[in-house]
C-alpha cells in the first residue's frame, strides 16, 4: 500500500474518533496518571457504563499525558453533542455522577471541570488553550501527548505522522542532513551539540555497517519528559529514528530504554510491530531501496549508561563504563562501527521538522537555541507537570506563570535545573532567558529538562549533599577524579551537615570540585561538582552558618536542629502524638504538649502534622 | 547441564526442572530464545531474573556456559548494574523513590519510617522473607512525589502514614 492510501485510511479513522455524534471517554493513563489511580477510574467507568447498559455506545480510551500532572487523574468526556470537557482530580467515587450527568443527560459537571477542550468557555470553565499552564506553551515534541491513543498508529499518521518519513525516502541523504542543520536543532539530552552536525559526521564516516541509537535512558532524578513522550506518542520518536537511519546510512537502530519504564517499553514494542505492518520498517521501506530495523535494549539501572560511550558498552553486553574520546562514536561507536546517538526529545523534534520544514522550526526560540524545549516541573511548585516552551522564555515565566509559583505561601529559594549534572539558580537570576548559553553562564546546564523548585524549607547544603550522594553512588569508578573526587566532596558536605565542618572546607570544596570538573573522563564526572559549586556560588552564607554557628537556617540538617512546641499556640489536638514514630511527645489531651529531647530523633513528622504551626524548629 | 548444588539458607531448591511459583522453569529454555552472542548477556540475565526473581550462582554458571564467557566476567557485568539481585527478594518488594522531587517532598521520612516498621534497611529482606526494601533513584513520576512502588504498582503523593497502611494491607 502506498503512503497516500495509508494516510487516507488513517484520516478516516481519526475523523471517526474525533467527530461529534458519539460518546467518548479519554482517561490519561501514563505512568503518573496510573500512580494517581487512573486504572481504578477506568474500571469505575467501565462498571458504571455496564450497569446502565451504556457500554456499547461509549468508547473508553486510554491516552497519554497532557502534562497537567498536578490535576491527575484527568478524564476527558466527549458527549454526543460534541461538547468536550476535561475533568481534574477524578476519583472512582465521582464516576457515577459524571456518567449520569454528562454522559447520559449531556450536562457537564462544572464543579469538577478543569477546562473545555476545543470549544467556547462554559459556565466559568475556561478553554483549555487559555489555561495559565497551557497558554504560554508551544507543543511540538508533545504535539500528540494526551490527545491521541498511543496504541493506535492511525491517530499518529492522521495528525501528520510519517509524512516526514514518506517525504525523505528517495531524497538525497545529504539534503536531509542539511535540513536538520538549518533547523538549528541541538541535542536535547543535555550537551546541546548540533544534531545536523552530528549526523553529518556519522554520514561521512567510512564503514560498511552503521548504527543509530535512541537514548531513552532518562536517568536524571526529577526528569520525566522522555517517559511521557514514549508513553504518549511513541511513533514520533521512532519515526525520527528511522529518518536518522536513512540520513546517515544505517540499517539497524536501537532504542536503549531504562528498565524503570515498563509502560514505555511496552508502547515501543507495540509501535514497532505496527510500523512493520504498515511498511515503515523492514525491507524496501515505502517502496524505496531503504531497509531498516529497530531493536529494543532495556537498561539495567546504571545512571552512567546515559553517557553515549557507556551506553554502547552496555548494548554490547559489557559493564557500562565510558571510554575516552576520540575516537568519537560517529567514527567508531557500537561494535566499533560508525554510530549516531540521539536522545528521545531530539528524535521527536526531528520527525516534526521533516514534516513541517526547517524554517518553521527555526522560527521558534533564540538565535543560538532554536525551537522548543520540554521541562518537567516538580518539587515545591503549585502546578507540577510537563511543559514545552520556546527557547528564550524566562525562568520566571516558567515558574510563576506556567507553574503557578511556590504553594502554601512559602518563599521561592532556588530552582534546580539539569539534574545531578546541573546547578541551583537563585531568585536573583530568575529573569534570565532559558537557553543553553544563559543556563551555562549561571553555572547550571540545560540538561535533559528536569526543573525542581526549592523553597525556604530546603537546605542548600543538604540539596548539594543529596546530589553528591547520587553521583558518588553512580560513579562507575573507572577514572580517579570522579571516583575519589565525588567521595571527598560527599564526605565534606556530610561533615558540614553534621556540624563537623571547618572554614577551610569552603576553599577545599571549590578546589576539588574544579579538579573533578576539569579532569574526569566523561560527562558524569565533569558535571558532578555542579550542584556543590553553584550552591557555593549563590548560597555561600548558608554554608557559613552551618560551619561557624552550627545551625541549619532551613531546619533540615538534623544534627544542627531541635524541635520544640510553642506552648501558646499548641491546642493539644494530639495530631503530632499520633505521627511521632518514637513516642517523644508527651502531654494531656487539650493541653499544650512537650517534646522529650532525649528521645526525639528530629524527623520533623510532628512539624508536618501540626495544623497550627506550633512546632518550632531551631 | 545439571545443577543440584549447595543451597543452605536459600529459599528455592534448585534442580534441573525447577519449580518456582508453580511453573516449571529451565534456564536453558530461556537461553534458547537468544543467539549465543555476548550482546544478549544482559537481556538473558534480565529474563532469568524475571522468572526467578534473582540470579542464583547456578543460573550464572549456566549462562556462562551458554555464551562461552567466564562466570567472573558475568558477575562483573551483573554486579555493575543496580537491577540485578543475588538473593531472593521478599514476597512483597517495596521500592521507595529517592529522586530529587521526592527528596524535597520528604521521601527520606517515608524510607525511615518503613525501616522502623519492618526492621530492615534498603537492600535487605526480612527474616520471614515477607518484605524486601529498596531505594530507587527515580521512577519518573516526579509530579506525584513522593512515590512508593509496592510489587510494581506505583503509588503517588505518599506519606509515612499512608505507606505504613499500605504495608499493613499487603500482609
Amino acid at each position: 500500500m502506498n503512503f497516500e492510501k495509508i494516510r487516507e485510511k488513517a484520516r478516516s479513522e481519526w475523523d471517526r474518533f474525533s467527530r461529534a455524534g458519539e460518546t467518548r471517554i479519554l482517561v490519561g493513563s501514563a505512568t503518573c496518571g496510573r500512580a494517581a489511580g487512573a486504572l481504578e477510574v477506568m474500571n469505575a467507568f467501565r462498571e458504571e457504563l455496564a450497569k446502565r447498559s451504556a457500554d456499547k455506545n461509549v468508547e473508553l480510551v486510554q491516552v497519554g499525558c497532557l502534562g497537567l500532572c498536578f490535576a491527575e487523574v484527568l478524564v476527558e468526556v466527549m458527549a454526543v453533542d460534541g461538547c468536550r470537557v476535561l475533568y481534574q482530580g477524578v476519583e472512582p467515587r465521582m464516576v457515577p455522577e459524571l456518567v449520569e450527568s454528562h454522559v447520559i443527560e449531556g450536562r457537564p459537571v462544572t464543579s469538577h471541570a478543569l477546562a473545555v477542550m476545543g470549544g467556547p468557555a462554559l459556565d466559568g470553565v475556561p478553554v483549555f488553550d487559555e489555561l495559565p499552564m497551557i497558554s504560554r506553551q508551544v507543543r511540538i515534541v508533545l504535539r500528540n501527548c494526551g490527545i491521541i491513543d498511543p496504541t493506535n498508529i492511525d491517530h499518529y499518521i492522521a495528525r501528520g505522522g510519517y509524512s516526514g518519513l514518506a517525504r525523505v525516502v528517495g531524497m538525497n541523504p545529504d539534503e536531509i542532513v542539511e535540513e536538520v542543520k538549518a533547523s538549528g536543532l541541538r541535542g536535547r539530552g543535555g550537551a546541546g551539540f548540533s544534531t545536523g552536525q552530528k549526523w553529518s559526521f556519522a554520514r561521512n564516516a567510512a564503514g560498511d555497517r552503521k548504527y543509530v541509537i535512541c537514548n531513552a535512558d532518562e536517568g536524571d532524578p526529577g526528569a520525566f519528559m522522555d517517559r511521557s513522550v514514549l508513553e504518549g506518542d511513541p511513533h514520533a520518536v521512532l519515526e525520527g529514528l528511522v529518518i536518522a537511519g536513512y540520513a546517515i546510512g544505517a540499517e539497524q537502530g536501537y532504542v536503549y530504554c531504562r528498565a524503570e519504564y515498563p509502560l514505555a517499553i511496552e508502547r515501543i514494542e507495540l509501535a514497532i510491530g505496527q510500523m512493520k505492518d504498515k511498511g515503515f520498517l523492514g525491507q524496501k521501506i515505502l517502496g524505496s531501496e531503504f531497509n531498516f530495523d529497530i531493536k529494543i535494549k532495556k537498561g539495567a539501572g546504571a545512571f552512567v549508561c546515559g553517557e553515549e560511550t557507556a551506553l554502547m558498552q552496555s548494548i554490547e553486553g559489557k559493564r557500562g563504563m565510558p571510554r575516552s574520546r576520540p575516537p568519537f562514536p560517529a567514527i567508531s561507536g557500537l561494535f566499533a562501527k560508525p554510530t549516531n546517538i540521539n536522545n528521545v526529545e531530539t528524535l521527536a523534534s526531528v520527525s516534526a521538522i521533516l514534516e513541517k520544514g526547517a524554517d518553521w522550526y527555526a522560527a521558534y526560540g533564540t538565535e543560538k537555541s532554536r525551537g522548543t524545549k520540554t521541562f518537567a516541573l516538580a518539587g515545591k511548585i503549585s502546578r507540577t507537570g510537563l511543559i514545552e516552551v520556546p527557547m528564550g522564555i524566562s525562568l520566571r515565566t516558567i515558574i510563576e506563570e506556567i507553574g503557578g509559583g511556590v504553594p502554601d505561601g512559602r518563599e521561592f529559594k532556588a530552582v534546580q535545573t539539569g539534574g545531578p549534572s546541573g546547578g541551583c539558580i537563585p531568585a536573583a537570576l530568575l529573569d534570565i532567558p532559558v537557553d543553553y548559553e544563559n543556563l551555562a553562564s549561571a553555572g547550571s546546564i540545560m540538561g535533559s529538562g528536569g526543573m525542581i523548585v526549592i523553597d525556604n524549607e530546603s537546605c542548600m547544603v543538604d540539596v548539594a549533599r543529596y546530589f553528591l550522594t547520587f553521583t558518588e553512588n553512580e560513579s562507575c569508578g573507572k577514572c580517579v577524579p570522579c571516583r575519589m573526587g565525588t567521595q571527598h566532596l560527599l564526605r565534606m558536605l556530610t561533615d558540614i551537615c553534621e556540624g563537623r565542618g571547618t572554614p577551610e572546607y569552603i576553599d577545599r570544596l571549590r578546589l576539588i570540585g574544579d579538579t573533578v570538573k576539569r579532569t574526569s573522563l566523561c560527562g558524569l564526572g565533569q558535571t558532578a561538582p555542579n550542584p556543590v559549586l553553584t550552591t557555593l556560588r549563590h548560597f555561600e552564607d548558608e554554608y557559613l552558618v552551618h560551619i561557624e554557628h552550627g545551625k541549619c537556617p532551613a531546619g533540615v540538617c538534623r544534627e544542627l536542629i531541635s524541635f520544640r512546641i510553642d506552648q501558646e499556640k499548641c491546642t493539644g489536638c494530639r495530631a503530632c502524638v499520633q505521627v511521632c514514630p518514637v513516642e517523644a511527645i508527651v502531654g494531656a489531651k487539650k493541653k499544650p504538649h512537650q517534646i522529650n529531647q532525649e528521645v526525639c530523633i528530629r524527623c520533623g513528622s510532628c512539624r508536618q502534622a501540626c495544623k497550627f504551626g506550633s512546632v518550632i524548629v531551631e | 547441564m545439571l545443577c543440584v548444588r549447595r543451597f543452605g539458607t536459600r529459599k528455592y531448591k534448585w534442580s534441573h526442572d525447577m519449580d518456582v511459583a508453580g511453573e516449571n522453569w529451565e534456564v536453558e529454555r530461556i537461553m534458547s530464545r537468544y543467539e549465543r552472542s555476548r550482546e544478549n548477556l544482559i537481556p538473558i540475565l534480565q529474563d532469568v531474573q524475571d522468572h526467578l526473581s534473582y540470579l542464583p550462582q547456578e543460573a550464572i554458571e549456566e549462562v556462562a556456559a551458554y555464551l562461552d564467557l567466564s562466570e567472573n566476567d558475568i558477575f562483573g557485568v551483573a554486579t555493575f548494574y543496580a537491577q540485578f539481585r543475588f538473593h531472593p527478594p521478599g514476597d512483597h518488594h517495596i521500592k521507595v523513590c529517592q529522586g530529587t522531587a521526592c527528596h524535597v517532598r520528604g521521601s527520606g521520612l517515608i524510607l525511615e519510617s518503613l525501616m522502623r516498621k519492618i526492621g530492615i534497611g534498603p537492600g535487605e529482606t526480612t527474616d520471614d522473607r515477607k518484605y524486601s526494601l529498596e531505594r530507587v533513584a527515580c521512577f519518573g513520576s516526579c509530579a506525584l512525589a513522593p512515590v512508593v512502588v509496592v510489587d510494581d504498582k506505583v503509588y503517588g503523593r505518599m506519606t509515612s502514614k499512608k505507606t505504613e497502611k499500605l504495608i499493613e494491607e499487603s500482609k
